[in-house]
């Protein structure tokens, strides 16, 4: 079981044909996702990898029933590109552009408020490293190979900080239900806290490990969730102990501005909230497994 | 990215919001002859550099005459201010800015960010201004308005009554300062800013409403459709290191320490700065080297982390997921050669071709120091680091 993405998801490539879109579009196969087609506007009606190409995402889904899009279109464009699949009914989008512009980012979010909540797709990043559920399907950028199926879920907001987890998990033999990376930028599709109510519906869920940073709210919105609505452990990681106020380290979002944004406010909110903290970032493994050896004796 | 305070003005002045006359001065002949242009018999030099709380570093002087002018210009400019906005290094002074001064009735304080928790634009407002709205939040929460702007149909005349209304502003300049804050919605808009604030905003004794001082900050990731916004960027504000990276294309932040880190990942950089700094060292850098870390790129960053003298021991961590450790030891190697590296190095790969990537920078014959885990990495950095300044005292 999983979260949002499984071997039966259809997904098309939005940026098909691009060098970015088609590298990654091939990656993503190879790993076992159901990739049917992919968008660039201008293109439709050829054929590449094998796959057709179309105009619209809306021409996409009438003809492929594609339920999820990935989004490797460029930054002044992107934007345009999350709403268009929200426009023909995408279920689930992820979008890996770095460098999408604030305000672009809000006049999505508010565009996709135009739908019923039931009808309304789910958005993982933009800035992010996609998705994966191990032994399934990715809709991503990530090595697929460092990850271990199983029954821990890992959202985060860097990529190669949620590698760096998953290799340490997988050396003790500890897999992954789904990984989910939520990107770094200021204003993204899904928060922490929007992820951890899926993980603790889902029955192929047993704890979820959470890889936050410096910067905005987030983690201690998703530390007050946990405590008052989540049963499943949840165990915590926040980078930038060193990083000093005000200065932006490298994710767009990544800078300290207000109280409480700093790491090691945010560690202390989370323990606080009865959440497990992985006290370096070299014991990921073994901190996810000690909260299992002390699931197992429950 | 930051602009200057006569910059920022200047933008604000098209949006129908009202600014002291003044004008910028490079020497103090020129600030007095500004003066004279400018006429009265007050004026207000002003060091123009990227931060705030001026005016207790002395970059802010209230003159009377032509000698008080020229003295105070004399007194700042090629001065570098240290203020603790600046750090340490502080910033340097290479223009001036000369106004007109204002009869002050009151201060207002005027603030536009971006809110990541309602993710829309955020109005802040108080009517306790002149302090920073972290000592205004401190000593004054009550006096603190906020107000969100729904980004479907933008800001409306109503929303910024009822900030000006809430100041306790007078009946007579309500249609003003309703002018004032929409238009630096709109200015906050326009020009893709981030932050954007007047502090302070004074109601002068003649019954104007003035922006007394204006700071604007700017989504970076949106300049690529402001040219006039990236032509304002001024790089005798900036970290030397810094501008010499992200001229290059680098994501780079400077800090205080030895250790200096390339790596691949914002993410993974910042926990590598944790790890250095639980094993006992300090980092002298962020770099996050980005997706496709070809041997250029690997160069390139060798060269960026090598422009801060401070640097006795560099730590390469890539986890390669796009990336294959046997291009990254590759590319190590060649910028070992090329740009020639005088401290110690560690290196660590993992991810795809880890074994390969080992192996090339184990036969190389160059003085590597390898790591196989984030912590090995860290705890031999600093052990180098230590052994190398220890040599280096002998």
């Amino acid at each position: 079981m999983s979260i949002l993405l499984d071997k039966n998801t259809r997904v098309i490539v939005q940026g098909f044909t691009g060098k970015i879109g088609s590298f990654h579009a091939e990656d993503m196969e190879r790993y076992g996702t159901n990739v049917v087609g992919g968008v660039t506007p201008g293109k439709g009606g050829q054929t590449h990898l094998g796959l057709p190409v179309f105009n619209t995402v809306k021409g996409a889904v009438q003809e492929t029933g594609a339920e999820a899009s990935i989004v490797f279109v460029p930054p002044p464009f992107a934007a345009d590109s999350i709403m268009e699949a929200a426009d023909a009914g995408i279920r689930l989008c992820v979008c890996i552009t770095d460098g999408i512009p604030s305000q672009d980012m809000i006049r999505v979010k508010r565009y996709m408020r135009r739908y019923r909540f039931e009808d309304r797709m789910t958005l993982i990043g933009p800035n992010c490293a996609g998705m994966i559920t191990p032994g399934e399907a990715m809709m991503g950028i990530m090595p697929g190979s460092i990850y271990l199926p199983g029954r821990i879920g890992i959202v985060g907001r860097s990529g190669t900080l949620g590698y760096e987890a998953a290799s340490q998990m997988k050396a003790l033999g500890i897999g992954v239900s789904t990984s989910v990376g939520i990107g770094g930028d200021p204003v993204n599709g899904s928060s922490f806290r929007d992820m951890l109510e899926l993980f603790e519906n889902d029955p192929g869920t047993d704890a979820v490990l959470m890889i936050g940073e410096i910067g905005g709210p987030q983690e201690a919105e998703a530390a007050l969730w946990a405590r008052d609505h989540m049963k499943k452990p949840l165990i915590a990681y926040i980078a930038g102990l060193s990083a000093p106020k005000g200065r932006r380290m490298g994710h767009a979002g990544a800078i300290i501005s207000a109280f409480g944004e700093s790491a090691q406010e945010k560690v202390e909110i989370l323990k606080s909230a009865g959440v497990t903290i992985v006290p370096t970032p070299s014991s990921f493994g073994e901190t996810v497994a000690e909260v299992l050896s002390v699931m197992k004796a429950a | 990215m930051d602009i200057h305070e006569y910059q920022a003005k200047e933008l604000l002045s098209r949006y129908e919001i009202d600014i002291p006359r003044g004008g910028l001065a490079y020497s103090p002949e020129q600030a007095a002859y500004r003066a004279r242009e400018i006429g009265g018999d007050r004026w207000v030099v002003k060091a123009q550099i990227h931060s705030g709380a001026r005016g207790k570093a002395g970059g802010i002087k209230l003159c009377a005459s032509d000698h008080e002018i020229v003295e105070a210009a004399d007194a700042m400019l090629g001065r570098t201010l240290v203020t603790h906005q600046t750090g340490p290094q502080g910033k340097l002074v290479s223009r001036l800015y000369v106004e007109e001064a204002m009869d002050i009735a009151r201060e207002i304080y005027l603030g536009f960010v971006l809110d990541r928790k309602s993710e829309r634009i955020m109005i802040v407002a108080s009517s306790s201004g002149g302090m920073e709205i972290e000592e205004i939040a401190e000593a004054e929460p009550d006096s603190i308005i906020r107000a969100t702007v729904d980004p479907g149909v933008g800001m409306q005349d109503f929303q910024a009554r009822e900030i000006a209304f809430g100041l306790g502003i007078d009946n007579a300049l309500i249609g003003r300062a309703t002018q004032t804050i929409m238009g630096c919605y709109r200015a906050f808009v326009d020009y893709d800013a981030s932050m954007l604030e007047i502090n302070p905003l004074v109601v002068t004794r003649r019954g104007g409403l003035v922006a007394l001082d204006a700071k604007m900050s700017f989504d970076e990731n949106a300049l690529f459709r402001r040219p006039h916004i990236s032509e304002m960027r001024d790089k005798s504000q900036e970290d030397p290191r810094e501008t010499y990276a992200s001229d290059r294309g680098l994501s780079y932040v400077g800090l205080d320490g030895n250790i200096g880190c390339i790596i691949n990942g914002a993410g993974l950089a910042m926990a590598t700065m944790d790890m250095i700094k639980i094993a006992g060292g300090e980092p002298a850098n962020f770099l996050d080297i980005g997706g496709g870390a070809s041997p250029e790129r690997v160069a390139k960053s060798f060269r960026a982390v090598l422009t801060d003298r401070q640097v006795e021991t560099i730590l390469v961590n890539i986890f390669a997921g796009i990336n294959r450790c046997d291009w990254v030891a590759e590319g190590v190697i060649k910028a070992l050669r090329e740009v020639g590296v005088p401290v110690p190095l560690v290196v660590r790969l993992s991810g795809t071709n880890m074994e390969e990537g080992r192996r090339i920078l184990a036969e190389s014959g160059e003085n590597i120091i390898i790591a196989e885990t984030l912590a090995e990495a860290a705890e031999k950095a600093v052990a180098a680091w230590r052994s190398f300044t220890a040599g280096k005292a002998d």
